[in-house]
């Protein structure tokens, strides 16, 4: 699939099938049903699998055009997650099934371990459509090699929990769990591998979000009166709105940077490690700072269920969390730097 | 979406990374040679000539202008890396960036080719420097409000009135002059101002200094009482200089000068925190990585959309407000951080004299330039809500 084509069907989906304002409004979830089916239909749930393993094998670039697209979106659907699990499955040869899928650990802390009977001890917390998803893709450890486990949910226990989004952020229990397969990584990948591209993919949709809060913002600015005029013309709504672009514009810039290192595979394993940790702390940052300034210009509206501002900052405060928040991915960085050294510093940001 | 905001992927090319090299190689040598001392010029000021006409012999001053003018033809790219190392050098660049980055290519674009013959060169050579008058006693963020006015004579004009705040100007060979040449119109309060080259080894000129709060001469009050300004020393259009300002502007907000102001701050700041840092150190210093990070990708990507011949004004305008408070912010985040690390002898002194003067010039870096507020203001302008 070409770039734009990939692109403008995934555009034409989600404008036809999730709009926020209709899926808002919807009295019940048949719509979901719905629109994966035709995510399911146009290849795009799998672009990141290889044809040979049954995907539409698109470029990685490509796949975060079209996450950041859903980030716009605030799609409710497990894409970015069943894109991910399909390109772990893909990262230790696997094949991959269809049907929706998710990924674990999403916590940096959480990890999970391959018995020598081969069921898996462990549990992963925070997983997101856990309860949606047909197969989970668990990124574990055995005998100290990092393996790629595909396991059915059946054979998991979980506890769901609604957590700031309809999505879920479920406990996923997996003591026991026999997988339907699992290999090791493939060479060259080490076992932050699902930690460095699940941030950059939520990265990117956190910059999708971001921009479209911002439009949903500034539109509402240029239509609410108070006092007699639009309260756009309040220098105060001005200037928290040119702080709200300038947060969107950090987060769009900062992931776009990490995704096109992940797609182009170039720099090596300490531009990948800046690019994706950076663009996780600072889309993170920018979710933070720009929900709250999204709300803020909207007033009371925005605090409605009927508003569809929610859909978008519920999923900027869940996607912050993921894949490692601000504070764990500075963390890390903060220690990679030091460990370098002071006079290492300007060269490793110049080389990017 | 209406309001896209957007940065091109761009990295940086080839010819640009051996550059780069080729400019380190360079600086470690001048600072190895005694040419310059970086600590020292941070501490006390960076303007040099003799420094400046090594990097002119070097070709980097005026990169990117016409060969027939003494430049380069080189890429905005180019002069970016430049830029750059030299900022994260500390190099000394006083004496010619001012021309470099915004006199000279006025000059290209609005001045008689006679001039351009003359002047720019001289600037590549790292010859002749430059200042800014722009403000006024009265006009600062407004700068449509300014009075120093140009009469017409015979074969020119005489200017009277006063400029303040221009840097460089006891240094400076030229200004580039914001002066009244009409009143206002009803219709247009930006009519009516007209930009000129001025000499400023001419008589009619008193240039009186104005101590900083770090306690350095680097701005002036510029007195003019009758100057006589030549006819063909009018820089484009009489009564229409609002016009002459857009396109130039995200050249000059975007720059990485425009969040590196205090960078000295931060290797400091990682040498102080040593090899390895407690978990609030390590956080701060990832926090600062990332968002510096963050800040030169949009930088980057704004220079290449611009040597696409793309006009990013909104991109420019948000690297230029996200990079000021970032680099005004910096000293005080370092400081916090530092709090716990022992005061033993010469353990912390290099980062707590960086640390002092990064704090004491901290409040200008949301002010020159465009505040921080008229810089939401034209933010808020591209995002269609004024
Ligand atoms: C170190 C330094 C070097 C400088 N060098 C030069 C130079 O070389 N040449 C030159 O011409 N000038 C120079 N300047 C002047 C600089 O351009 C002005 O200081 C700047 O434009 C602000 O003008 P002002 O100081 O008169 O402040 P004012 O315009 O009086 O502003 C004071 C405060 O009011 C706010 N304000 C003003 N208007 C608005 C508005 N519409 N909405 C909201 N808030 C507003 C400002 O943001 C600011 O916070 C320099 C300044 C500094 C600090």
């Amino acid at each position: 699939m070409s770039d734009s084509l990939l692109l403008d069907t995934t555009t034409r989906i989600f404008e036809d099938l999730c709009d926020p304002r209709t899926v808002n409004a919807a009295r019940d979830g048949k719509w979901k049903d719905t629109l994966w089916e035709a995510l399911e239909g146009s290849g795009l749930t799998l672009a990141w699998v290889p044809e040979e393993h049954g995907g539409a094998g698109a470029g990685l670039a490509d796949g975060f055009e079209v996450l950041a697209v859903s980030g716009r979106f605030a799609v409710p659907v497990p894409l970015a997650e069943t894109l991910l699990a399909g390109w772990l499955l893909a990262q230790a040869g696997l094949s991959c099934p269809v049907g929706p899928m998710t990924v674990a650990p999403s916590r940096l802390r959480d990890t999970v371990t391959v018995r020598g009977d081969g069921t898996l001890a462990g549990k992963a917390a925070a997983i997101p459509f856990a309860a949606a998803a047909n197969t989970l893709v668990v990124l574990a450890d055995r005998d100290g090699a990092a393996t790629v486990v595909r396991v059915d949910r059946s054979e998991c226990t979980i506890r769901t929990s609604q957590g700031f989004r309809d999505d879920g952020r479920d406990l996923v229990e997996l003591d026991g769990a026999r997988p339907v397969e699992l290999a090791p990584l493939g060479p060259g990948l080490g076992s932050d591998c699902l930690a460095l591209m699940g941030a950059t993919v939520r990265a990117v949709q956190i910059g999708g979000a971001l921009e479209a809060i911002l439009a949903l913002a500034t539109d509402y600015a240029r239509e609410r009166v108070a006092f007699e005029r639009t309260i756009s013309r309040f220098q105060a709504v001005q200037h928290n709105l040119a702080r709200l672009a300038g947060e969107t514009a950090a987060a769009v810039a900062a992931a776009g940077s990490a995704a096109d290192t992940v797609a182009t595979g170039t720099g090596g394993d300490d531009a990948l490690f800046l690019e994706a940790a950076s663009a996780k702390v600072r889309a993170g940052e920018a979710a933070g700072t720009g929900a709250a300034i999204a709300h803020q210009v909207h007033g009371a509206i925005g605090f409605t269920e009927e508003h569809v501002l929610h859909r978008f900052t519920r999923r900027l405060w869940a996607w912050r969390d993921d894949f490692g928040s601000e504070s764990e991915w500075a963390v890390r960085l903060g220690r990679f730097v030091a460990a370098a050294g002071a006079d290492d510093l300007w060269p490793l940001l110049a080389s990017r | 979406m209406s309001h896209a905001i957007q940065f091109d992927q761009l990295r940086l090319p080839g010819e640009a990374e051996e550059l780069r090299l080729e400019v380190r190689a360079f600086l470690a040598d001048e600072i190895a040679s005694g040419g310059f001392d970086p600590a020292a010029s941070v501490l006390r000021g960076g303007f040099d000539r003799a420094f400046s006409r090594r990097v002119g012999a070097r070709g980097w001053i005026g990169m990117t202008w016409p060969k027939r003018y003494g430049g380069g033809e080189r890429s905005f790219l180019e002069r970016y890396v430049v830029t750059e190392e030299f900022r994260v050098a500390n190099a000394p660049t006083g004496a010619h960036f001012t021309a470099d980055r915004q006199s000279g290519p006025v000059l290209l674009k609005y001045a008689p080719e006679h001039i351009k013959n003359d002047v720019l060169p001289r600037i590549t050579r790292g010859e002749c420097c430059f200042c800014i008058g722009m403000s006024e006693p009265n006009s600062g963020s407004d700068l449509f409000a300014a009075s120093t006015r140009a009469t017409p004579t015979a074969g020119g004009y005489l200017v009277s009135g006063t400029k303040l705040w221009t840097s460089n100007a006891h240094n400076a060979d030229y200004m580039i002059g914001l002066f009244r040449t009409s009143p206002p119109t009803a219709e247009n309060r930006r009519h009516g101002l007209t930009q000129f080259l001025v000499d400023l080894s001419r008589s009619g000129i008193t240039i009186n200094p104005v101590r900083n709060m770090a306690g350095r001469h680097e701005f002036n009050e510029v007195v003019f009482d009758d100057l006589f300004i030549p006819d063909d020393h009018v820089l484009g259009e009489v009564d229409g200089a609002w016009k002459q300002a857009t396109s130039e502007l995200a050249y000059e907000r975007s720059g990485p000068e425009r969040f590196l102001e205090t960078f000295y701050v931060l290797p400091e700041l990682v040498r102080v925190l040593g090899g390895d840092p407690d978990t609030r150190g390590a956080e701060g210093i990832g926090r600062l990585v990332a968002q510096l990070h963050a800040l030169r990708r949009m930088s980057v990507s704004v220079a290449g959309m611009l040597e696409a011949g793309k006009e990013p004004v909104l991109e420019g305008s948000i690297v230029k407000d996200l990079g000021t408070v970032w680099e005004q912010e910096l000293p005080a985040r370092a400081r916090d951080l530092a709090a716990f690390v022992d005061a033993a002898p010469g353990n912390r002194a290099t980062f707590d004299e960086l640390l002092e003067f990064a704090t004491v010039i901290a409040p200008k870096l949301t002010i020159q330039g465009g505040t921080t507020e008229v810089l939401r203001g034209i933010i808020a302008r591209g995002l269609g809500l004024r």
